[in-house]
């Protein structure tokens, strides 16, 4: 249904834009809000943290974004970030491969493993939930086959990456690579949806896989692909992750792949598939950033808190995906 | 070679499958661990590997029998670790308990009586249970979505509740739900047999089982066939929260204490695992409760053979991720016609 949201009749105002001003229009009151309760929130850092906090998340919930088009679900995604820091860390740290050798290897594990996992859904017809449930228990398993205990990164290579700045406004805000990367894979997924037959495709089979068949679309390819990207994205944001952290650890990035289906959902996009926008996300996942940022300002609240509103906004969301479902 | 009518129905049996895999899973342990089959009487009860494996099989076995329910309806509910966390806090909360020694005579003191702090913590697991319906069947969610926002939110309630620590338990009474014997074996596995005797009877006796399966194989037409359709789905999560809450009393009666943060984690998975093993379909429809309790069984003897052939219990997920790869292939149409492509230009090439 929503290969026809290009139509040229703009007139009226297009209702189903209204999940994604309504998540941008929560992320400015928030930062609103934020900016007049509490001293020091509105400066250009804090806003910037936001995005080098949760570059991981955001590049991860670029991939869950077209499998949720899709009308998929991919659960393995945290699992794959664990296991590519952990495997990122064995390689630098016990053999003693440099960034450069490590990363290409990390990023094909990754994606293979999505191809895999979209391999097995499109043949053999199993359930997305089931295949990459079973995905995720095997992935963070071959982590602990690996080494059961966190192996820290003292690499100078990646030391070096990791702590580089790139300065904005001279010396007041800087962001890392892990920021600039998360940016770059927005903007790419954003030209993969509207831009390229494999984007039109992937929001046809949403809206139903039936008919795109029936056009003769390239389902099963796009099927496999669709996890593959996923896949991928989940390698980068590991990648990205094993930066930010330093280290390989089997349980790093526990429970990401619920953060990231949050973020996806806050972000405007249907869980039934067919309808969303890589955009939402990048702000669905700013809001979970700054819903923790208020937390930590505050002081006052203990973290569990951050889980209970994001609880309360992903109810809020899903509600009004319902109204404008029955509509 | 022909095969007895006994033999056919014994081959064509739905339980067939997961009792194999798990007599294959109790021959394996026996072979790595020479005591596994050794029971013997000592302090009043059995003692020994495989009631073991029972009492700790138990609540995995309560949340199962809740999710085959809901899977049948062709739900699911992820919230059900949460709901386990959950109910473990506001019962040990409630608890809490301590010594008193009153005229050289020890005896333990809850904070409320016993009784209320059960109903009460299974009152909170029966709400979430309908929080969880109602978002389904009256504001029409996926279940996966209407759950997974229980399952995030619930997670941090339960914190809330234990302030984020983990919460003692001083109540001796309290502890015979998760660690007591009756009748020479644990306490624990009676309250699951219950349950699913219960429920057995309720399925085979009245036309209850009939209408959860109606439901999950075509909800449009079992509505307009007139049955109660969302009344029932709403019932049935209900349930499942009602046994996730039973579960989650006897893992804390267990361990004695409420682990906000990790009390019931991943628990979820593990129920589906069982459910799945057990041969019902995630598409919904037909179901087999006593599949669900073998599935559980399952697990934990894998888990147990785990710890005793000596690797990591992390490797354990490794192994789950494999047997939820072959029974899905297994259960897959797609690939039993592919194999038996296989099978078939193999033997004639």
């Amino acid at each position: 249904m929503s290969a026809v949201a290009g139509r040229a009749l703009p007139r009226r105002f297009d209702a189903r834009h209204l999940p994604l001003l309504g998540t941008m229009a929560v992320f400015l009151l928030t930062a609103g809000y934020g900016s007049i309760a509490y001293p020091g929130f509105f400066s250009a850092q804090v806003f910037l943290n936001l995005l080098i906090d949760n570059a991981f998340l955001c590049i991860v919930g670029v991939g869950m974004t077209f499998v949720i088009i899709s009308g998929g679900i991919d659960l393995s995604v945290g699992s794959v970030i664990a296991l590519t820091t952990m495997v990122s860390a064995a390689l630098v740290e016990h053999h003693h491969w440099s960034a450069v050798q490590a990363i290409p290897l990390v990023l094909a594990i990754g994606t293979a493993f999505g191809a895999l996992m979209g391999w097995l859904i499109w043949r053999f017809r199993l359930q997305p939930f089931i295949v990459t449930l079973a995905g995720m228990f095997l992935a963070r398993g071959l982590c602990y086959l690996i080494s059961i205990d966190s192996i820290s990164i003292t690499d100078a290579g990646y030391t070096a990456i990791a702590q580089a700045r790139l300065p904005l406004w001279g010396e007041s805000a800087s962001v890392t690579v892990g920021a600039v990367l998360a940016l770059a894979t927005v903007a790419a997924g954003i030209f993969l949806a509207h831009g390229t037959s494999f984007g039109r495709t992937v929001y046809a089979m949403g809206g139903s896989e039936a008919s795109a068949l029936l056009m003769g679309l390239p389902v099963a390819r796009t099927t496999v692909l669709v996890y593959t990207l996923s896949g991928f994205c989940a390698a980068l944001a590991g990648v990205v992750f094993t930066f930010y952290m330093q280290s390989g650890y089997g349980l790093h990035a526990t429970g990401l792949e619920l953060d990231a289906i949050a973020a996806v959902v806050i972000g405007g996009t249907l869980l039934s598939g067919g309808v969303g926008y890589v955009a939402g996300t990048l702000f669905g996942v700013l809001i979970l950033g700054i819903v923790q940022t208020l937390i930590s300002f505050d002081g006052g609240l203990s973290s569990w808190w951050t889980r209970i509103v994001i609880g309360a906004l992903l109810f809020a969301f899903c509600l009004l995906q319902r109204l404008f479902e029955k509509r | 070679m022909t095969v007895s009518p006994l033999g056919r129905r014994v081959l064509a049996h739905h339980l067939l499958w997961p009792a194999v895999t798990l007599a294959l899973l109790l021959a394996v342990n026996a072979v790595f661990n020479p005591g596994f089959w050794h029971l013997q009487w000592r302090d009043g009860h059995l003692y020994g590997s495989l009631i073991d494996i029972l009492n700790r099989a138990s609540p995995l076995a309560l949340v199962a029998l809740g999710m085959t329910l809901v899977i049948a309806t062709r739900g699911i509910d992820i919230s059900v670790g949460a709901v386990v966390a959950i109910s473990a806090a506001t019962a040990a909360l409630l608890i809490g308990g301590e010594l008193v020694v009153k005229d050289g005579v020890q005896s333990h003191v809850s904070r409320v009586p016993m009784a209320v702090a059960i109903v009460a913590a299974l009152a909170v697991a029966a709400l979430c249970g309908l929080w969880n319906g109602l978002l389904v069947a009256r504001v029409g969610m996926q279940p996966i979505i209407a759950t997974l926002i229980l399952m995030v939110g619930g997670r941090g309630i339960a914190q809330l509740l234990t302030g984020g620590q983990i919460i003692t338990v001083y109540y001796a009474p309290f502890f015979y739900l998760g660690n007591g014997f009756l009748l020479g074996l644990p306490f624990a596995v009676f309250i699951a047999g219950a349950v699913w005797g219960v429920l057995h009877l309720l399925m085979t006796r009245t036309a209850l089982g009939l209408f959860i399966q109606a439901i999950g194989i075509n909800p449009a037409a079992a509505r307009l066939a007139g049955l109660p359709q969302r009344l029932i789905t709403v019932a049935v999560y209900v349930f499942c929260g009602l046994c996730a809450g039973a579960a989650g009393l006897v893992v804390s009666s267990n361990v004695k204490s409420a682990d906000g943060n990790n009390a019931g984690m991943l628990m979820e998975l593990d129920a589906i695992l069982a459910v799945t093993l057990g041969g019902t379909l995630l598409s919904g429809g037909r179901f087999s409760l006593a599949g669900s309790v073998l599935g559980a069984l399952i697990i934990q003897t894998l888990t147990s053979m785990i710890y005793s052939i000596g690797v990591a219990p992390e490797v354990n997920m490794v192994v789950k991720a494999v047997v939820v790869f072959v029974v899905m292939l297994l259960q897959s149409a797609e690939f039993r016609r592919a194999a038996r492509g296989w099978v078939w230009r193999g033997a004639t090439a």
